[in-house]
C-alpha cells in the first residue's frame, strides 16, 4: 500500500516537473500538431504523422531563419480533447501555430480558441466548408466537400450521365456532398431520382443498393468517409450491380489510395473527383512519393499526407516571408494569397476566405504496374470552395 | 419524517455528529487545492478539468457510493447540463452562474423523468437502462442539428466575466478558481444531506433494500430523489464544462463520459465523497502523463494500468486515505479524534 502511494505521489511529481520544465527557447518556432492517432480516424492521422516525417527529412527543421519544433500530440478522433490539448498547447508550450484536425468537430472545437488566443490554426483535413468562418486565423491546405462534389455533378452532367441515385453517409460531410452534387448535376441537366443517406457507424449497405438498384439509374454517386469506401465496393459487386450497367461515380474518398489497392478488381473502372492521386504526373509528386515510401516503409501517401505537407510547406513559406515572425495577425496576413507548387499542382491560399484553391482532377480506378490507382484523366484547373463563392 | 433521530439517545446523536465534523485530511485538500491556484499557474487547464471530472464522479458517488444505484448513464444527464447550458449562453445570456442553475435544473429534468424506470428491476436492468436512457439522448443531438449543431458540436457558446469582473481566460485562471468554487459548495451541500436522516435512510436502502422498506423507509421514492440530486450534480458538471471550454460536442453525451466516471470513481473508492476528487486526480495525472510520452500507444498503457490496480485491489486507495486521515488526526488531536475518525467507516 506504502509502496502504490510512492509510486502514485513519483508519477504526479513527474508529471509536474516535466509540465512546468518545458524551456522556452527564444529563436525557436513550436508549431502544436493535433491529429487523430487513436479513435475513428486514425488513419488521417497516420499519413499525417507520416508526412510530418517526410517534410522535416526533406525541408530540414529551419524557416524564416528560426528552428522550427513540432510537437504532436493524440485528439482520439474527439473535438474535446482536441481544445483541451490546442489549449494547453498554446498556454504551456507556447506554440505560435497549431496545425492538423483530421475532422470538422475537432477543427471547429479549437476555433474559438485560435479567435481568442489569435493563433494561426491550419487545417490539413477537416472538409467542411462552415469551419473558415468560425475564426479569422483559420487557414485550410485540404479540400471542401462542395468543391468535390460540385465539379463531379457538373463534369457527369456534362459527359452524358443524368440519371443518379445518391448514396452518401448520414453525417454533415455527406448532406454536404449530396446537396452540391445535386445542385452542379440539375443546373447542368440531370436529376436525382432517389437520395439515400446510409448510417455512418457499421454501415450495411446492402439495403441501399437494392433499393438504388430498384430505381434504375444510369449511376451512383457515392460519398463515404475514407474506410468504408472498400466496404461499398465489396457489397456493389457482391449484389451483382456491376454487371447491371450502373456505374459508380464517386468523391475521391471513397477510393482514397491508403484503401484502392486492396480494394481489387470490382474498383476498376470506378470514376471519382479529387484533388490528389498518388500517380499524378508531375517531377514534385514523383518526388514526394519517393520519399514518402522511403521514410515510411514504402507506405503509399493519399489525399490526407499531400493535405498535411501542403500546410507544413505553407508554414515553412510563411515563416519565411514574416521573417519567423509567427504573430497571429502578421502570419495570417502573409498566408494570403500564398502560392505553392505541391506534389497535387499548383495550389494557393485564397486571400478572402483563406481557404484553398486547387486543381480538381476526374480520375478512374486502373491497374498500373500490378497496383490500382486513380488515373487522372482531367483537370478542372484553380477550383474555389463554391459554398463561400456563392456567398 | 424519521421522528426518531431526536428521541434517540444522546450518544448515537453524537457519534453521528462526530463522524460528519470536517476531517484534518479533507481540510488539507481544500488548502492545497487553493494553494494549487496560486503555485502552479501554469497547471489550471489541467486542473480545471480534474475538478469537473471530480463533480462528475461526485455525481456518481451520490447515487452509487450511497444508495447503491449502479449506472453507466451518467453521460445523459452531464451532457443535457452541457447542452442546456451552452444553449442558454448562446441564446439567453452569457452569465455563468445563472447557466450554471440552468444546467443544473436539466440534468435534475432528465434524472427525476428516467429514475422511474430504475424502479423496474436491480442492478443488471439498471446497468441496460441508464446505458440505453444515455444512448437515446446521443441519437437526439446528433439528430438534431438544428439546435445542437449535431456531430460538428455546438458553435457560439461565450461565458460572460464571473461576477462581472473575472473573464474567462485561455490559461484557465479563472476556469479553475470557478470550478473548485462549485465543487466546493457541491461537496458542502452533499455533506448536509448526507448527514441528514435523509441521507442515513440512503445508505440502509444501499446496504439492504427489503431491510430498509421493513422499518419505514419509503424506498423508491427516495432512490428517485437521490438520482435527481445525481443528475443536478451532473448537469452542473456538464454546465461547468462548457462554460469553462466555451464549447459543447456529443462527446459530453457520450458513453466514454459516463465509463470516464464510473472509472475515476473505481480509482477513488467510493462512499466518501472525495472518490471522484480522488481518483480524478490520479486518473488525469497519470493520463496526461502517458499521453505525452507516448502519444500513439498511451491508451493501452492506460488499460493496462486499469486491470492491474482492479488486480491488486481498488480498495486501497480509500484504505490509504483513511489510514492517513487517522494518523494526521492523531497528529493533530490527540486520540480522541483517531476514535472520531475511525468511527468514520460505514
Amino acid at each position: 500500500m506504502r509502496l502504490k502511494a510512492f509510486a502514485m505521489g513519483g508519477i504526479a511529481a513527474i508529471a509536474l516537473i516535466a509540465a512546468t520544465g518545458a524551456g522556452l527557447a527564444a529563436d525557436a518556432v513550436k508549431v502544436g500538431v493535433v491529429i487523430p492517432l487513436t479513435g475513428g480516424f486514425q488513419s488521417n492521422g497516420r499519413q499525417i504523422s507520416a508526412a510530418l516525417k517526410t517534410f522535416v527529412a526533406t525541408h530540414g527543421e529551419t524557416a524564416g531563419g528560426k528552428q522550427v519544433e513540432f510537437i504532436v500530440k493524440d485528439d482520439a478522433s474527439t473535438p474535446d480533447n482536441a481544445l483541451r490539448l490546442a489549449q494547453e498547447l498554446v498556454t504551456k508550450d507556447h506554440v505560435s501555430v497549431l496545425a492538423g484536425f483530421g475532422n470538422t468537430p475537432t477543427a471547429l472545437s479549437v476555433a474559438q480558441l485560435s479567435k481568442r488566443a489569435r493563433v494561426p490554426q491550419v487545417v490539413m483535413v477537416a472538409a467542411t466548408s462552415a469551419i473558415m468562418d468560425a475564426s479569422p486565423y483559420m487557414l485550410r491546405t485540404s479540400w471542401t466537400i462542395p468543391q468535390m462534389a460540385n465539379i463531379i455533378g457538373e463534369w457527369a452532367a456534362k459527359n452524358g450521365t443524368k440519371k443518379f441515385v445518391t448514396i452518401v453517409s448520414d453525417y454533415g460531410p455527406g448532406a454536404d456532398a449530396e446537396v452540391w452534387f445535386k445542385k452542379a448535376l440539375e443546373a447542368n441537366g440531370g436529376t436525382v431520382t432517389a437520395q439515400l443517406k446510409v448510417p455512418l457507424a457499421n454501415p450495411d449497405f446492402a439495403p441501399f443498393l437494392q433499393r438504388a438498384a430498384d430505381e434504375k439509374p444510369e449511376a451512383l454517386f457515392v460519398f463515404v468517409p475514407t474506410g468504408a469506401g472498400a466496404a461499398f465496393m465489396k457489397q456493389f459487386v457482391e449484389r451483382g450491380l456491376d454487371k447491371s450497367g450502373i456505374k459508380v461515380i464517386a468523391a475521391a474518398d471513397v477510393t482514397d489510395d491508403d484503401l484502392v489497392n486492396n480494394m481489387g478488381d470490382p474498383a476498376i473502372g470506378v470514376i471519382t473527383g479529387g484533388p490528389y492521386s498518388a500517380s499524378h504526373d508531375s517531377p514534385e509528386n514523383k518526388a514526394f512519393v519517393e520519399a514518402f515510401k522511403k521514410e515510411n516503409d514504402g507506405m503509399r501517401p493519399n489525399m490526407v499526407a499531400v493535405a498535411a505537407y501542403d500546410a507544413l510547406d505553407l508554414i515553412y513559406k510563411t515563416l519565411d516571408k514574416t521573417g519567423g515572425d509567427a504573430t497571429g495577425d502578421v502570419f495570417v496576413e502573409a498566408a494570403k494569397g500564398m502560392k505553392l507548387d505541391s506534389p497535387r499542382g499548383p495550389i494557393s491560399i485564397d486571400p478572402e476566405t483563406r481557404d484553398i484553391v486547387q486543381n480538381i482532377y476526374m480520375r478512374k480506378v486502373e491497374r498500373v504496374n500490378g497496383e490500382l490507382y486513380n488515373t487522372e484523366f482531367e483537370t478542372i484547373e484553380a477550383v474555389k470552395d463554391p459554398a463561400h463563392a456563392a456567398k | 419524517m424519521v421522528s426518531g433521530m431526536s428521541s434517540a439517545p444522546a450518544g448515537v446523536a453524537g457519534a453521528l455528529r462526530r463522524a460528519n465534523r470536517w476531517g484534518v485530511l479533507e481540510i488539507l485538500l481544500w488548502i492545497l487545492a487553493v494553494a494549487a491556484w496560486f503555485f502552479l499557474p501554469e497547471q489550471h487547464l489541467i486542473l480545471a478539468e480534474i475538478v469537473n471530472f471530480a463533480i462528475l464522479a461526485l455525481s456518481l458517488d451520490l447515487i452509487l457510493g450511497y444508495a447503491g444505484i449502479v449506472s453507466l448513464g451518467q453521460s445523459a444527464m452531464y451532457g443535457v447540463g452541457a447542452y442546456a447550458a451552452g444553449l442558454f449562453s448562446a441564446h439567453v445570456t452569457g452569465e455563468p452562474l445563472s447557466g450554471l442553475l440552468v444546467g443544473g435544473l436539466a440534468g435534475a429534468a432528465v434524472a427525476f423523468l428516467t429514475g422511474f424506470l430504475l424502479l423496474r428491476g436491480a442492478d443488471l436492468t439498471r446497468l441496460m437502462v441508464t446505458l440505453g436512457v444515455a444512448a437515446v439522448f446521443m441519437e437526439i443531438a446528433n439528430q438534431a442539428d438544428w439546435l445542437t449543431g449535431g456531430a460538428d458540436g455546438l458553435q457560439g457558446v461565450e461565458t460572460a466575466p464571473l461576477f462581472g469582473l473575472f473573464e474567462f481566460d485561455i490559461f484557465g485562471r479563472t476556469a479553475y478558481a470557478y470550478s473548485l468554487g462549485v465543487l466546493f459548495v457541491l461537496i458542502v451541500v452533499a455533506r448536509i444531506v448526507l448527514a441528514s436522516p435523509f441521507g442515513y435512510s440512503l445508505r440502509a436502502i444501499r446496504d439492504n433494500p427489503l431491510r430498509a422498506s421493513a422499518v419505514g423507509i419509503p424506498v423508491n421514492p427516495r432512490l428517485i430523489a437521490i438520482y435527481t440530486l445525481g443528475g443536478a450534480y451532473a448537469g452542473i458538471a456538464g454546465a461547468l464544462f462548457t462554460q469553462t471550454q466555451m464549447f459543447v460536442s456529443l462527446d459530453a453525451l457520450s458513453f466514454q463520459k459516463s465509463a470516464d466516471g464510473l472509472m475515476i470513481l473505481t480509482i477513488g473508492g467510493t462512499g466518501y465523497l472525495y472518490g471522484g476528487v480522488v481518483g480524478a486526480l490520479v486518473y488525469k495525472l497519470i493520463q496526461d502523463v502517458l499521453s505525452n510520452l507516448t502519444p500513439q500507444y498511451w491508451q493501452f498503457w492506460i488499460g493496462l494500468l486499469l486491470v492491474a490496480f482492479v488486480l491488486i485491489g481498488r480498495e486501497r486507495p480509500r484504505a490509504l486515505v483513511r489510514a492517513v486521515s487517522i494518523r494526521l488526526a492523531r497528529l493533530f488531536a490527540g486520540k480522541a479524534a483517531s476514535r472520531r475518525v475511525a468511527e468514520e467507516k460505514p
